[in-house]
């Protein structure tokens, strides 16, 4: 396709400072049709993320082959009968059915209480959970291992909101809940995972009792950096007994990664 | 108190006067998860009979949340002006309505008559009204504001220029801010909602926006979008604050929730006025608000969401502020589900937020989990603007980012310009003249950057 009527931007060049989509030129005054195709194909992207199912049996299968020293892992559903559901009704997706809640309290282990649950949900994204959680997985494993934690069997969840993981938590008896999420996704970032970490969890656990590390993703936060700052949440909070408000985040950190120059600022001295 | 209607065989009774606004409210999914709404559509038709024959008079004894347990209701209550509230003091929502609609009723009847208007009058005329008559009676009033510049005189339209960056990088930021302005975005404010709360990140930020409105002379203001206290703290510290940033919403228990009261509103209020930064006026004030929200902070006492969002407003209009935008498609589906309950929220803030006097935009957005595309947002925006709306977003390509929806791009402004030929900000108007952005029938420049632009700018490949 030939761009005959397009107005180019002299300030292409930017556009090597930010994903943001700057500089795309104009027709008139409305968007070139390239760029209005490349958008109609990213939200198209998007809403797939949404909308197509997470196949948890698969990543089961994918999980225990990694995983083959691990217990195997355990799906779950949360309340909520399919998508639509799920989108209009979020308590429906932040509850587990009796039925499967007593089925996980029988995993619970009181001799040897488990440290941490880790949870894997689809949340908004199943796009975001089938690319990075099993990579993630292999970073913070291993991590939790060196530190001698316990963990429960894995959970793989489905139709699940954050707040899942506190009923699963709750019922397996875990210290400490981790839930890699699939976040709501962006139209240049429809595969984001986030993990939610949450101390003592149970049913009436609030958001501002959570850590939150968001972004995990290419283009994001790498797993290394993921799994760090994971590390050091979770093991602080197992020192300190709290999650939330009153556990610091790393925002001075990244405040230190930024860059804080402007190099197409000429000197206004 | 209860109230009834007789519809043919039906006869229908509402408990109090919240069921009787939440079942009148037209269809939304927020009201449903709250477990509120009317079960059936005839009953919500029902609900609107009785709407129309109670007394506006009523809503100034009959509170939905009590006088003693809230103080926006408290607010409401003692700051509500009887004389200018005669005029209606005598009409049913219903005639109301019709008042609103007729000829008579002209701008400057609506600009006395809002002291005197209670958000719950004003929410329940709105849901007796078709978008058209939202449309109509908002693009009455005129509600104009000044800081650097002159914001929302009649036949004007603003933008904010948002342009986030998920790392909060400056060379980042800088470059979507040099897009828009080349795209004519900017009067109404350039504000950047922060990825990080940290302090010193927003006061770095704020340094760049002064950065950049002085490079540029750019008559604008900045804003940083943190939390109240922490504006607070920064102006005490001395950092470049333009105006003060919060988002608030409709019940005290949900402000609370938000970490913020009328108290802490007022003194960041006063601390930002006494900074004189402004240089045509001292609207120093910036609130976001959004359907749902006092829902989702669990904080609703069973009103229905559009009656909340109008209380926030009288939260809002306690404080003068420079700009309200209600941010109408951010909270996601399970508050408005579609493009259609989109379209009829955003329609419905705006002109609520206006009968109160307020100067209202609206952050025309959808989450990629909304039943919503681009042609909903065309059409509010569209609709929007031609109800006289005062601002909305303008960032790169309609991709936030960093808050990860998608908002009006710097196109969708030119586009509505164009269409409905409306300039912006006078004062910003005049400096884009001077800089040859835009020309005086306002088309946008082509080819080489323009001087001012490429004596500031040093990019690669270009002398």
């Amino acid at each position: 396709m030939k761009e005959l009527n397009t107005q180019r931007d002299v300030w292409q060049v930017l556009r090597e400072y930010t994903p943001a989509r700057i500089a795309q030129g104009r027709v008139g005054v409305s968007l070139p049709t390239r760029a209005n195709l490349l958008f109609q194909l990213d939200h198209a992207r998007a809403r797939d993320a949404v909308h197509c199912p997470f196949n948890a049996a698969q990543f089961a299968r994918d999980y225990r082959a990694k995983f083959s020293a691990e217990q195997a892992a355990l799906i779950l559903q949360s309340e909520a009968a399919d998508r639509a559901q799920y989108l209009q009704r979020p308590d429906l997706g932040r509850r587990l059915a009796d039925a499967q809640w007593h089925k996980l309290r029988q995993t619970a282990n009181d001799a040897q209480p488990f440290d941490i649950a880790i949870v894997v949900a689809d949340g908004l994204s199943s796009a975001a959970v089938e690319h990075h959680a099993l990579a993630l997985l292999e970073f913070i494993v291993p991590a939790m291992h060196a530190q001698n934690l316990r963990l429960a069997p894995l959970s793989i969840a489905t139709q699940a909101r954050v707040a899942l993981g506190d009923d699963i938590g709750e019922a397996l008896k875990a210290r400490l809940v981790v839930v890699l999420i699939g976040e709501r996704p962006g139209l240049s970032s429809p595969d984001s995972l986030g993990a939610y970490i949450t101390y003592a969890p149970q049913r009436a656990c609030t958001d501002a009792q959570r850590n939150c590390i968001s972004n995990i993703r290419n283009g994001g936060l790498s797993y290394q950096q993921a799994c760090d700052t994971a590390m050091y949440l979770i093991t602080t909070a197992l020192k300190k007994s709290l999650t939330g408000v009153g556990l610091k985040d790393e925002s001075v950190l990244l405040e230190g990664q930024t860059t804080k120059h402007i190099p197409f600022f000429r000197s206004s001295k | 108190m209860p109230f009834s209607v007789n519809l043919g065989h039906q006869h229908y009774v509402f408990g109090d006067l919240k069921t009787l606004l939440a079942k009148a409210t037209p269809a939304r999914s927020g009201d449903v998860l709250a477990g509120i709404a009317a079960s059936s559509s005839e009953e919500r038709v029902a609900a609107q009979y009785a709407l129309a024959d109670l007394p506006l008079r009523h809503f100034l004894n009959d509170l939905v949340i009590p006088y003693e347990d809230d103080e926006v209701t408290r607010l409401i209550i003692d700051s509500h002006d009887s004389q200018a509230f005669a005029p209606v003091s005598q009409l049913s929502v219903g005639e109301f309505r019709d008042y609103l609609l007729s000829d008579a009723t002209t701008t400057e009847s609506l600009r006395q008559l809002a002291p005197g208007l209670t958000p719950e009058m004003v929410a329940a005329v709105s849901k007796l009204m078709r978008v058209q008559d939202l449309i109509l009676v908002a693009k009455k009033c005129e509600v104009v504001t000044r800081f650097r510049n002159t914001l929302g005189l009649a036949n004007h339209f603003s933008t904010r220029l948002q342009p986030n960056h998920p790392t909060d990088d400056a060379a980042g930021i800088a470059a979507s801010i040099v897009d828009g302005l080349l795209y004519a975005s900017g009067d109404a404010v350039i504000g950047i909602n922060p990825a990080s709360d940290n302090t010193q990140t927003v006061s770095r930020l704020l340094y760049l926006l002064e950065d950049v409105i002085t490079r540029f002379d750019i008559p604008t203001q900045s804003c940083v979008l943190t939390h109240v206290t922490t504006t607070l703290e920064l102006i005490n510290q001395g950092a470049p604050v333009d105006l003060v940033f919060q988002s608030i919403t409709g019940t005290e228990a949900a402000n609370n929730s938000f970490g913020v009261n009328l108290s802490i509103l007022a003194e960041a209020h006063a601390a930002a006025q006494s900074l004189q930064r402004g240089t045509v006026g001292n609207n120093v004030m910036y609130f976001e608000t959004g359907q749902g929200s006092a829902l989702s902070a669990n904080a609703h006492h069973g009103v229905d969401q559009q009656t909340l969002e109008t209380r926030a407003y009288a939260v809002a209009r306690a404080f003068s502020p420079l700009l309200v935008n209600t941010v109408v498609g951010f909270i996601g589906p399970e508050y408005l589900y579609n493009g259609k309950q989109i379209i009829r929220a955003g329609l419905e803030d705006h002109f609520c937020g206006k009968l109160l006097g307020l100067p209202m935009g609206c952050d025309i957005c959808y989450t990629n989990h909304a039943e919503a595309d681009q042609d909903d947002m065309d059409m509010l925006l569209t609709q929007f603007v031609a109800a006289g709306g005062n601002f909305i977003m303008g960032i790169p390509g309609a991709d936030d980012i960093m808050l990860n929806y998608q908002t009006t791009s710097f196109h969708d402004a030119l586009y509505i310009r164009r269409l409905l030929n409306l300039p912006p900000a006078p004062e910003f108007f005049q400096w884009l003249q001077s800089s040859n952005i835009m020309d005086s029938q306002g088309a946008l420049f082509s080819g080489e950057l323009p001087a001012r632009f490429a004596q500031a700018l040093s990019l690669k490949g270009q002398a």
